[in-house]
Order: C-alpha cells, then structure tokens, then sequence
C-alpha cells in the first residue's frame, strides 16, 4: 500500500521556516474545532483557527497571509489553553505575523490613528505600545 | 518579607491610581514593597515567536535585578504580569532563548529562570492569605454586588501562567469575599475584551465588551473589578457600559477601601 504523505508538499521553505519559530507540531491538528468553538473573535475571520492549521497543513501560504484572521486574533490565548492536542493556534498566526512583519514596507499600524488614540486622555500606554509591537517590527 | 516591584508603563500614566491604592493598601497590611531601579517598559505583548529575541530583554533585566536581591518579582498590571512570568519560563525551559538573551545582556551572573514572579493577588492569597487579610478589613464592603473580570492575561495559557483554574477561577471571588462584598459569579468573566484591538478594530472590541457587560448585567453584577488598565479602558468605553448601570474599578481601588485608606 502507497504511504500517505502527512507534511506539505506547497512552499515547504515557509511551512519549514514558521515551524521553526513557533516549534508548534501542526500534524498533530486533528481538525476537532474546539479553537474556532471558543474564539471569541471568530465573528469576523474569513478562516476560521481549525481552518489556519489545515491550511498550514496544507502549504496554502498565499490563502493563509491573505487572510483577514491575522489581523482579527487579539491573542487572547483560549484556543492554545484549550486545544486537546496541545497546539497553540495563537503562537502560529504570530509567527505568520511576525514573517510578513519582518518583510520591507510591511507595517500594518496606521500612524495617524495612533496619533488620534494618544490623544485620549484614557488610552492606557498599554494598548499604544501593544499596537506598535504587534503591527510593526 | 520584602519584594521587589514592577510598575510597567501605564501604572505611571494613565492608570496611577492603580497604583496608588495597591500601595497604600500594602503600607497598611505592612508588605514591604520596593520599585525596582531602573525598570524598562515590558512591552505589553508576550512576544511569542521564538526568534525574537530583543522584546524578551527588559522583562530579564528586572527578573535577573529581583534575583539579586533575592526577592520575588511583583507585579500589578495583568499584561506585564503575563509578559514577564511567560519571558521567565522560556528562559527557565528553553536553552536556545536562554543563551541568546545571556550573550546579548552580559549581566554579572548569567540569570537561567530561577527568579519568582508573582501577581499582587497572588502575594495576597499566597503569602499574606485570604484569611488574614479577611482579618485587617476595617470597612467591608457589605452588600456591594461585585463580578470579577479576569481575562485573558492572568489566567492562559492555563499551563504558562499557572495563576488559578483558567476556565473556572475563583482567586478574585475570594479576594472580593475577603473585603467584605458580595461576589458574583458570570459567564463571561474569563472572555477577552478584545485588548490591543481597540487600536485597530472598535467594532469588535464593542461586540466583545458588549457580552462580557451584558452577562455582567443579568447576574445583578453592579461593579466590575479587573487587574488590567486596557480591560477596564474596554468595558468603560463599550457602548452597552453607556447607561451607568455597572462601573469597572481595579481591584487595588476596592481594597483600599476596605482598609480605610482610599
């Protein structure tokens, strides 16, 4: 009987290389849902944080740093304390954020919103500095 | 026993008072604690991916500062609480971070983990205890209807921050018995509020905030009590938080009042 090859066969080097900061086991996924069941910011992802591991699975890079989630996921942790198979869908949309960070002209913070947000006298520094860590490298 | 103290950048600013009344209350309950010298801005965010390696720096410069003085780390802000305990353990578990951190820093003592971070409510229930804390109330807070709002910070990943059960905590609920109210539990109370997202993304901030105040509201929850200055900045500014009907307080400011010393 042929064997079924589990890893990616589509752009390997960037699977390879956002494994490799995140340390994360992806094949372990079984598609289960309970991240996507208890993301509370799951209203406005176009893929949902089961459908992130199967398209990591899968090598679809381009699907995957398109995608809206990236930017949605406020990194509340319930899907990496939850998932059965200790995976951590939270620490793999960082690493896929910090490699399209860490590419030229990559920023996503709106500098002139900021400008506005530290002009609210109840901002707390907390959210600003949040924001440039989190949107810009 | 005396700690050392780690502020972060919004104790000094926006949310003083935060500050303040743990402080106050410490002075009172005879806690001795001190700022630490030259503290640096935590960054906010844990960073996560494993090859950044310069945002874990100044939470090690001031686990490695605590270490030398042999105190534990004290922290009052849940996000700095979450950046520093999770920094520590990587240093602690993960020899390739570890090593990286010590050849950037050189520090006179090579600092491998062995610091103890821990969060002003966790002193509280740990080390001072409930029960004597319980003991020191002068003006309890008889029958304040009060829900506790953790978060997402201080409680996962559950295995990270080992700070209480993270799907059904309760170190808030007895910190709020201890002084006296009466303490309300919600379904919503260990949702995220969305966070950093109020910076880029309102709209679902609002929709995240909406369900934590509303859960809140229909449990006859009439004060909110968190740990984080952005959770309580979020519940404060939700469009369901508009009609007055529950106010979100830090739980240092319930405290000091129960000791008398608002």
């Amino acid at each position: 009987m042929e064997r079924i090859e589990l890893g990616t066969t589509k752009n390997k080097e960037k699977i390879k290389e956002l494994i490799l900061i995140t340390g994360e086991k992806i094949n372990d996924c079984m598609q289960c849902g309970k991240c996507s069941a208890g993301c509370p910011a799951a209203s406005q992802m176009d893929i949902l944080p089961h459908q992130i591991i199967r398209y990591i699975q899968l090598g679809e890079w381009k699907k995957l740093i398109e995608s809206k989630t990236l930017w949605i996921c406020a990194s509340c942790f319930a899907c990496a304390s939850r998932c059965p198979r200790d995976l951590d869908v939270a620490k793999l949309l960082e690493g896929m954020r910090v490699m399209i960070l860490q590419e030229k002209n990559s920023k996503k913070i709106d500098i002139e919103k900021m400008g506005r947000l530290m002009t609210d006298e109840k901002m707390p520094q907390q959210a600003i500095v949040s924001a440039f860590r989190k949107y810009s490298k | 026993m005396k700690y050392s103290y780690y502020p972060g950048c919004t104790l000094k600013t926006k949310g003083k008072e935060f500050e303040k009344f743990a402080l106050d209350s410490a002075k009172k309950l005879e806690i001795e604690i001190e700022e630490q010298e030259n503290w640096q801005c935590c960054g906010a965010v844990y960073p996560m991916a494993e090859n950044e390696i310069a945002p874990k720096l100044s939470a090690v410069r001031s686990l490695a500062a605590a270490k030398e003085k042999q105190e534990k780390l004290i922290t009052l802000c849940s996000a700095c609480h979450h950046v520093i305990k999770r920094v520590n353990k990587d240093i602690k578990t993960k020899p390739a971070i570890r090593k990286k951190v010590n050849d950037y820093l050189e520090l006179d003592n090579n600092y491998n983990g062995d610091s103890e971070v821990i969060h002003y409510l966790e002193m509280l229930r740990d080390d001072f205890t409930f029960k004597k804390l319980a003991s020191k109330v002068t003006n309890p807070l008889k029958g304040r209807k009060i829900g506790a709002y953790y978060g997402c910070l201080l409680l996962r990943p559950g295995k990270d921050m080992n700070f209480d059960n993270a799907e059904n905590p309760s170190i808030i609920e007895n910190f709020i018995e201890a002084i006296g109210g009466e303490a309300i539990k919600y379904p919503y109370r260990t949702e995220c509020c969305g966070g950093y997202l109020i910076t880029d993304n309102e709209t679902l901030v609002d929709e995240m905030t909406s369900n934590i105040i509303k859960s809140a509201k229909l449990n006859g929850i009439k004060e909110i009590v968190t740990a984080c200055p952005l959770c309580k900045y979020n519940l404060e500014t939700s469009k369901e938080a508009q009609d007055g009907q529950i106010t979100s307080v830090y739980f240092t400011e319930l405290l000091a009042e129960a000791l008398d010393v608002k």
